[in-house]
């Protein structure tokens, strides 16, 4: 995945761009607003990581001049502000996510990883596959192996969330903010209790796991 | 004294001497009309009588011809104060009259004298029986010279006949009016400046001592106060409300103090767990694994630090009041419920029952976000702690809405705040004695207290009989700041 990340910290954008390296993605940094609207008008970056405060031209500036001349690439903007309308008025100038400083780079990571995913296609499927699990989203129904499985109304919100995201890690404040559409951070464990049942009704009597772990960052299903 | 510069530089005496100049002005074209339009008018009352002698005369004249004329004449210039008269042959000789001399041509025009003029009364030149000395006889032979206007009439026999009237009250008139307009305009200077003395240089003094009281607190004397009189005029106003002003601001900043060391504090402890525990993770051989262990760890640690932050930033922003965040119509009711099913698995894994009681669907103006996190952080904490509770662990979410107010309250049947301490407990970073153990930073109940004072509600703690009950109240009408 190609990234460009216009964020004029210096020490920051580099350790950003050495973090994408090491997950495997390209990644260009920009130091202001100009330089970074010239560069990813070129369009062939599949996401971009813009900072709101930016000298010589404001990234929410640089966000809709893009999108006013048909830009569709997708956007995570990161901001020091952080307050709750940031957010909406990031989203409103274009912006398809937003991330508040400080953050940690696995919650970047698994956004960009999201965003790009939508950025490939643009319409949600009716049906996802992972491995031997199913899942229906006109029908409501989950099967593993051939098995149905019953799901919760919110059970199932959760598991088609991670299905879109398979092979990616997926945070537990994006779990939060898709799947319950609360935008705070998760006080203790309630979305893991969340992620263990949903676990034991789709791993317990089957004998590989498909959602995993992952360490320090969230969750990621993957078959195998 | 200060200085003649520095005392034009205050406002007092800068307003003084502005009205003084406007004054002076104001008095001076006042007198001049005054003068000129009393003064006309006697003129004007002058020739009436004089036009009205002329008949009288005439009169005579033709009743008695001369002779009789000369007779009346001399009769009315013997009266005291009597006016000017004068009967001269054609070739100017004086005939009678009480006049020695006139100024020069004023008879060759019959009519009214253009303007007034000098003349000299008959019998004026010197002294009546009085010794003189030489200087005083030599002032007395030039005896006051009167100015007069008269009327000049000329009879059939060409002989002139001279009425006229002593100018000498509008002369007397006008000298009065201009002595008082200089007395008026000298008091008016003297008035002006005991103005400044008494009353602008005090209104001065007050404002130096009030500028010198605000000194001394921007030079670190917090505590200082600015004089009050007593007096309850507008520097005492002035005065008072700087002061309940100083006070706030002492108050905010003994409470920024206050939170800025529970800052230090708080964020302190955990940064001192991350750095030791990179430190040790640093010290003798470690397997790649224990390495991997340290630096999760280490990761966790930090994204507490960051969580605890962003939470002391959010209740400062709440706090301030001048937050925007986007209000829009709330679903209590789905609140509640979303809330719930998003603790239940939670409460469930630790035991407590968690239930909610809904029979209202109000809708008040508000942040869903705010309210929502507000709610999820008590009902963590009522989660957390009656779990410790004699009997079965039980939480219960009510909503109920009356017509003024609408009430979230969680209950919950643990071991309940004492009544001392609940005040407290909604404090940044205090976690009671009997939480130490527990984990979370104490943000929770502040948090909350925050979204409920930008909703411009109130949060209380009260006796749940056994446990603690946390009710969000949230008035019915008026939106949030």
């Amino acid at each position: 995945m190609k990234i460009l990340v216009i964020e004029d910290d210096r020490e920051a954008a580099d350790y950003i761009r050495k973090a994408f390296d090491e997950a495997g993605h390209t990644a260009d940094v920009a130091g202001d607003g100009e330089s970074g609207h010239a560069m990813a008008e070129d369009g062939s970056y599949d996401v971009l990581v813009v900072d709101r405060m930016l000298p010589r031209r404001d990234g929410l500036a640089v966000i809709s001049e893009l999108r006013a001349g048909g830009d569709t690439t997708p956007v995570l903007i990161l901001s020091a502000l952080g307050e709750v309308d940031d957010r909406v008025t990031g989203l409103r100038a274009g912006g398809d996510d937003y991330l508040t400083k400080p953050y940690a780079f696995t919650e970047l990571l698994a956004r960009v990883e999201a965003l790009n995913r939508r950025g490939i296609s643009k319409d949600v499927e009716t049906q996802y596959k992972v491995g031997d699990l199913e899942l229906d989203r006109l029908a409501h129904t989950v099967r593993r192996a051939g098995r149905d499985i019953l799901l919760q109304p919110r059970e199932f919100r959760l598991l088609e969330y991670l299905m879109r995201h398979a092979g990616q890690v997926v945070t537990r404040t994006m779990l939060l903010e898709n799947v319950w559409d609360y935008h705070f951070d998760p006080q203790t464990n309630v979305i893991d209790v969340h992620v263990s049942r949903l676990r034991a009704k789709i791993e317990k009597e089957f004998d590989t796991p498909v959602l995993h772990t992952v360490r320090g960052a969230g969750y990621m299903l993957k078959a195998g | 004294m200060p200085s003649l510069p520095a005392i034009m530089k205050t406002t007092a005496a800068r307003l003084t001497a502005l009205y003084l100049v406007l004054f002076a002005a104001c008095a001076l074209a006042l007198v001049f009309y005054m003068t000129s339009l009393s003064s006309r008018m006697l003129i004007a009352q002058t020739r009436g009588t004089i036009a009205e002698e002329v008949g009288g005369l005439a009169a005579a004249y033709r009743r008695g011809g001369l002779p009789h004329l000369v007779r009346v004449v001399e009769q009315r210039a013997r009266q005291p104060g009597a006016n000017l008269y004068l009967i001269t042959d054609p070739n100017g000789r004086i005939l009678t009259g009480n006049v020695e001399s006139l100024q020069p041509g004023i008879l060759e025009n019959t009519g009214w004298t253009e303007r007034p003029f000098t003349y000299r009364r008959f019998g004026e030149r010197s002294g009546v029986g009085t010794f003189l000395s030489d200087e005083e006889a030599e002032v007395q032979s030039t005896p006051p010279q009167h100015s007069a206007l008269a009327m000049v009439v000329k009879l059939p026999n060409q002989m002139l006949v001279l009425v006229g009237r002593d100018l000498v009250e509008p002369q007397r008139f006008r000298d009065v009016v201009q002595r008082s307009m200089a007395v008026a305009l000298a008091m008016m200077g003297i008035g002006g400046f005991l103005i400044w003395f008494f009353v602008g240089r005090r209104a001065l003094r007050r404002i130096d001592r009030l500028s010198e009281a605000s000194r001394n607190i921007m030079g670190g004397d917090l505590n200082g106060r600015l004089p009050v009189s007593g007096s309850g005029d507008e520097f005492d106003r002035l005065s008072e409300n700087l002061n309940t002003m100083l006070g706030r601001i002492a108050r905010l900043n003994e409470g920024l103090k206050q939170v800025s060391d529970n800052i230090a504090h708080d964020l302190k402890t955990p940064l001192t767990r991350l750095r030791n525990r990179a430190e040790s993770a640093l010290t003798g051989k470690r397997s790649t694994r224990e390495y991997r262990e340290a630096l999760e760890a280490t990761i966790a640690e930090s994204d507490q630090l960051i969580r605890t932050f962003n939470a002391i930033l959010m209740i400062s922003r709440l706090e301030a009041g001048k937050s925007t965040e986007p209000t829009t119509e709330v679903k209590l009711a789905e609140t509640v419920r979303d809330v719930v099913e998003l603790y239940e698995p939670l409460a469930e894994e630790n035991g407590v029952a968690l239930t909610a009681s809904v029979d209202e669907e109000p809708v008040i103006p508000g942040n869903r976000e705010l309210i929502g996190q507000a709610l999820s952080n008590i009902v963590d904490n009522a989660i957390k702690y009656s779990a410790n509770a004699a009997e079965k662990p039980q939480v219960t979410v009510t909503l109920t809405a009356d017509e003024t107010a609408v009430t979230m309250s969680v209950r919950d049947n643990g071991p309940g705040v004492p009544e001392a301490d609940r005040e407290r407990a909604t404090e940044r970073f205090v976690r009671l004695e009997e939480s130490r153990n527990m984990p979370g930073a104490g943000l929770g109940l502040s948090l909350a207290k925050a979204v409920m004072t930008f909703h411009r509600g109130v949060l209380q703690l009260r006796d749940g009989g056994p446990g603690l009950e946390v009710s969000m109240t949230f008035p019915r009408k008026g939106a949030p700041r």
